[in-house]
């Protein structure tokens, strides 16, 4: 393996990263907001999980393929692929911050009522502290599955470790595929182990 | 006995669902007393409890909390000045026996120090030691302990009333009379007012100031545990029927 080599994936790992991070963190910025919101409307939760279901089943290379026509958030390069990956993120992390809160035991729930909490502070001290690991959970899921997805975003100019893809699968050029793959690879199993420990650790049993 | 009377209740009818839970209920606790509603499942008992503590909307009647209408109340105001214990203690899992036990004294801003002093002295008063139990988390507790915290949580910011939603319903026999001796020293320890819900008659007799049959939701006159052990009802002799096919069954001698 030569230097530049080593160089192109340390850079393009870098690319993928922030990728990924940029993503996750705009789906948390949402979905965070919008579960709690939604924890009290059943009938609004419904339509919010029924879209997220959707956009979660649109195959990714055709989602980029809608994306880029599209005035404003569409085009070619980096924000078309982060759209795409927080829409692909959103739904892990709505279902999972609902089912953190909504699985709160009911006598809990019900003696915080009865003790004289409010709902607010039932929500910031009882419900979302007890959700916290379902949090984290629909975070290392978001993130794993990220990682995958954004190889294709080199496919619309977006950079990353599928620029190596991209660029093996034309010239049928081994080396290029696993440098692609392989960081790609070990980037999701480090997230996804290191995710499990946080979660393990935030787990009030 | 409107002037001691901490809780009065008025024709309360309460409609679940479509189904009329309560139908006409009028009740006084008065201060000091421990009132015990005594029914089967499904008789309307917790609702009632629930009712009180404004869970349950009335649809009908009037419930006076410490002389005032429960509508002009703030209803967190109003829930914080009654204990509340549940079958299952309903403590917070993630929180510690200390924390647990200060929830109100915290939400009322009691300062650090007179929180800590109250959680020891209540820590005490249910039988746990103070420097064992504080730090533990509800996972690490025996159910008995649990329902003893629960108790020391209710007490906690020293409320005027106490409701009990069948407390010692789920615990071994042993623990359970353990508990309702506890229950006893308590209250003349702190003198405090309870309406105390229960299906079992031996707790109500050991319990009660006064009992208060709930019947399909309907409330009978309250007796006091000798009136009770003499009333002619028809729910109260179901319910002392049972009481002494119990003590017969503990008589025959056992291999029988």
């Amino acid at each position: 393996m030569n230097s530049r080599l080593a160089s192109d994936i340390v850079t393009l790992s870098l690319e993928h990263l922030r990728l990924v991070g940029i993503a996750v963190a705009s789906a948390c910025a949402v979905a965070l907001p919008a579960a709690v919101w939604l924890a009290r409307r059943p009938a609004a939760r419904r339509w919010a999980l029924g879209f997220t279901n959707i956009a979660q089943t649109v195959p990714s290379l055709a989602l980029f393929g809608f994306l880029l026509p599209l005035p404003l958030i569409g085009g070619i390069g980096e924000h078309t692929a982060i759209l795409a990956l927080s829409l692909y993120a959103l739904l892990p992390i709505l279902r999972n911050t609902l089912t953190g809160i909504l699985g709160v035991d009911p006598a809990v729930r019900e003696s915080a009522m009865a003790m004289g909490m409010s709902p607010r502070q039932i929500l910031w001290q009882v419900e979302m502290p007890l959700a916290v690991p379902s949090i984290v959970a629909g975070l290392r899921i978001a993130t794993v599955t990220s990682i995958g997805t954004a190889t294709i975003a080199a496919f619309i100019g977006a950079g990353g470790l599928g620029v190596f893809l991209v660029r093996g699968i034309a010239m049928m050029d081994k080396q290029a595929l696993l440098a692609g793959a392989l960081p790609a690879a070990v980037m999701a199993l480090a997230a996804d182990e290191g995710l499990e420990w946080i979660e393990r650790k935030l787990s009030p049993a | 006995m409107p002037s001691t009377a901490i809780l009065e209740i008025r024709d309360l009818s309460c409609v679940l669902g479509g189904r009329t839970v309560l139908r006409h209920i009028s009740l006084d606790v008065a201060a000091g007393e421990t009132v015990v509603l005594l029914g089967r499942s499904g008789s309307g008992k917790t609702t009632l409890l629930k009712a009180v503590n404004g869970l349950v909307p009335p649809a009908a009647g009037e419930i006076r909390f410490e002389g005032r209408p429960a509508a002009e109340w703030d209803i967190i105001r109003m829930r914080r000045r009654m204990g509340y214990v549940i079958q299952d203690a309903g403590l917070f899992p993630h929180w510690t026996v200390e924390a647990n036990i200060g929830l109100v004294p915290r939400l009322e801003n009691w300062d650090p120090a007179r929180i800590a002093a109250r959680v020891e002295f209540l820590l005490a008063a249910v039988g746990l030691a103070p420097a064992e139990f504080r730090g533990r988390y509800p996972r690490q507790l025996s159910g008995g302990e649990r329902q003893r915290i629960g108790i020391a949580r209710a007490l906690a910011a020293d409320p005027p009333l106490l409701l009990f939603d069948e407390p010692f319903a789920s615990v071994d026999p042993i623990t359970r009379f353990e508990l309702q001796r506890q229950f006893l020293d308590l209250r003349r320890s702190v003198r405090k007012t309870a309406l105390f819900v229960t299906h079992d008659v031996r707790e109500a007799l050991m319990l009660a100031s006064r009992i208060a049959l709930l019947n399909q939701g309907a409330l009978e006159p309250p007796l006091t545990p000798a009136e009770f052990l003499a009333a002619r009802t028809p729910e109260a002799r179901a319910f002392l029927a049972g009481l002494e096919d119990n003590w017969r069954q503990n008589e025959q001698p056992p291999g029988i």
